[in-house]
């Protein structure tokens, strides 16, 4: 199950990691590399395995050899190649095609491998975290998301629930992450901004035919937005799965490194019953 | 204050970034760009641009944006696989000896047109979004828009800011979250960096983040910091551990909150944010002006 919101900052490591608490999850991963933060919250105290992901490679230059032809710079669709007056790669820029190797006609570039994130897999006897942090400014997000399902699958076998906490957006990250999960729980905000990005991400989701439910976080901070939503879900047909209200606690209970389902507080019951309801969803014969 | 102050004559580019969503990047440049009457405001978040929202701007004009993808020729295709090796992202493949290109997947490096002896493939355009531009009161609001299902809103945003390159206004650039290449895309010709931090344990990590990327960067930066409560703030403390320039500060506020819900300008609805905001884009313009001496 992958939880996905289009708008950032709308809960869904929040409920993503009160889900976790809930189900007793084996498997769960956090896909939103580019800014991860479920690690703050899941307790994890033992040895993390850190591996260093490399992403496509990057030109280099070989200024004893290079000619100045400039063939490099005509070339390269992404204004990666810069001569001030030396032919230099400008690394954020390069995709690592390797338009500028084949046609240099010197031989001066070659494409060396870069690292472009880092893995991370968290595991004991009981359950697996998998998770991984894009570095700066690096492309190839959807590749380290895949990556970081694939640390999930092979190191959890087979589970009955593995939880995912996607990236905010529609781009690269999240349709990388879209692929092969069985159900997504969209988080919704009750704002114009807020549905403009959920119908979105329902698009996005609906073009893999991914089964969809929604939910609303901090819904009592605008109760005629949330009405549109619900209005919205029932034309759609979507399954809307209930509502959570904005509490102050929950604020208090991320800032101590808890989920909202240890502490005693309104957003942490009515978690629980979006939790129940999402997994009678996911886990129903589907009907049709 | 500000309204007494030319505005006309500042010729500025300030991106907000944040690198957790939702801590307010889009509420701070829209009440900005409004806040200082004569400006320019793009929205770079092309996945989900949410500005024109609150700015609803009028007489819009808009522009395909279109990346370049190739095409075979089966007739002339000899088969020789020479493109599908040389393709560094898997979006050629030739099944049953067929030439497939998977245009989701291609990255318009152009290689494949390069390498193939036959002549075979030529390019074509392919739509991946559009920009809008439109007039909001004194503002200029430009917008990119990505198509659903498209993986990469980086072509959108270039010529966003190629189109902006030599305007001579005070512009406002609203970037997406994250630290990834598309933030980064968007913040390359800023002359100063706000970044809205938000009071929470995921907040401040991802403060960090973008804290990083404009170090990296080497762009002059303050933060303003959003969703205040009476309670300690983890965001503050991290400024005052690094030093940052704390440019100023929005309170966690129900009113706001249901203004900017209903995506109103806050400043047109409430003179007390009228006053923090102008008084926020004083303090933005000093530091710029103050960070520009100090680097020439």
């Amino acid at each position: 199950m992958l939880i996905l919101s289009g708008k950032g900052g709308t809960g869904k490591t929040t409920i993503a990691s009160a889900f976790i608490k809930l189900s007793n999850a084996k498997a769960y991963a956090d896909c939103d590399i580019d800014a991860p933060n479920l690690h703050l919250v899941t307790g994890w105290n033992s040895q993390v395995k850190k591996t260093d992901y490399y992403g496509l490679p990057k030109a280099e230059i070989n200024l004893e050899l290079c000619n100045n032809c400039g063939q490099c710079r005509q070339n390269c669709r992404f204004d990666a190649i810069k001569s001030d007056p030396d032919y230099k790669v400008d690394p954020f820029a390069c995709e690592g095609c390797g338009v500028c190797e084949y046609v240099c006609p010197v031989g001066a570039i070659t494409l060396k491998p870069a690292v472009a994130g880092e893995l991370m897999l968290y595991s004991d006897e009981e359950k697996v975290f998998s998770t991984a942090q894009l570095k700066m400014g690096s492309g190839t997000s959807g590749m380290l998301v895949s990556e970081v399902k694939k640390q999930m699958r092979s190191s959890a076998g087979k589970v009955e629930l593995a939880i995912i906490d996607g990236s905010p957006g529609i781009g690269c990250p999240v349709i990388a992450s879209l692929s092969g999960v069985d159900m997504v729980l969209i988080v919704a905000e009750p704002s114009i901004s807020g549905i403009s990005d959920m119908e979105h991400i329902i698009n996005t989701a609906a073009k893999f035919g991914t089964k969809t439910a929604v939910c609303i976080n901090k819904y009592d901070t605008n109760i005629e937005n949330t009405e549109k939503i619900e209005e919205y879900c029932k034309k759609q047909r979507l399954s809307y799965i209930g509502k959570i209200p904005f509490d102050s606690n929950a604020v208090k209970a991320i800032n101590n490194g808890q989920t909202i389902v240890d502490i005693d507080c309104t957003s942490g019951s009515a978690v629980k019953e979006v939790y129940h309801k999402t997994i009678n969803l996911l886990f129903e014969k589907d009907s049709d | 204050m500000l309204d007494f102050m030319d505005t006309e004559a500042i010729n500025m580019k300030i991106a907000v970034l944040s690198g957790k969503g939702g801590t307010g990047k889009t509420l701070v440049s829209v009440n900005l760009a409004a806040v200082a009457k004569k400006s320019t405001y793009i929205d770079c978040d092309v996945e989900e641009p949410n500005g024109h929202l609150f700015l609803k701007p009028e007489e819009i004009l808009e522009e395909t944006i279109s990346v370049k993808i190739p095409m075979v020729n089966n007739e002339l295709c000899s088969g020789c696989r020479k493109c599908v090796d040389f393709c560094k992202f898997n979006a050629l493949a030739s099944i049953k000896n067929k030439l497939i290109v998977f245009e989701d997947v291609c990255h318009s490096c152009g290689g494949c047109i390069l390498v193939c002896p036959q002549k075979a493939l030529t390019e074509k355009e392919k739509v991946i979004g559009k920009i809008q531009k439109g007039i909001s009161g004194e503002v200029t609001v430009w917008t990119g828009i990505l198509n659903t299902g498209e993986a990469t809103g980086i072509p959108i945003i270039k010529k966003l800011l190629a189109n902006n390159a030599s305007v001579e206004q005070l512009t406002f650039i609203d970037c997406p979250p994250g630290s990834a290449c598309i933030v980064m895309e968007s913040i390359k010709d800023a002359d100063y960096c706000v970044l809205v931090a938000e009071p929470t344990l995921f907040g401040v990590h991802n403060l960090n983040m973008v804290y990083e990327l404009v170090k990296l960067f080497n762009k002059p930066f303050g933060v303003v910091l959003n969703k205040c409560l009476e309670e300690e703030n983890p965001a503050e403390r991290f400024c005052l551990e690094k030093n940052i320039k704390i440019l100023g500060r929005i309170p966690f506020d129900n009113d706001l909150g249901t203004l900017n819900s209903n995506s109103e300008i806050v400043i047109n609805k409430n003179e007390k944010y009228r006053e923090l905001f102008s008084s926020l884009l004083d303090t933005v313009i000093e530091e710029v002006q103050h960070k520009t001496i100090a680097n020439s």
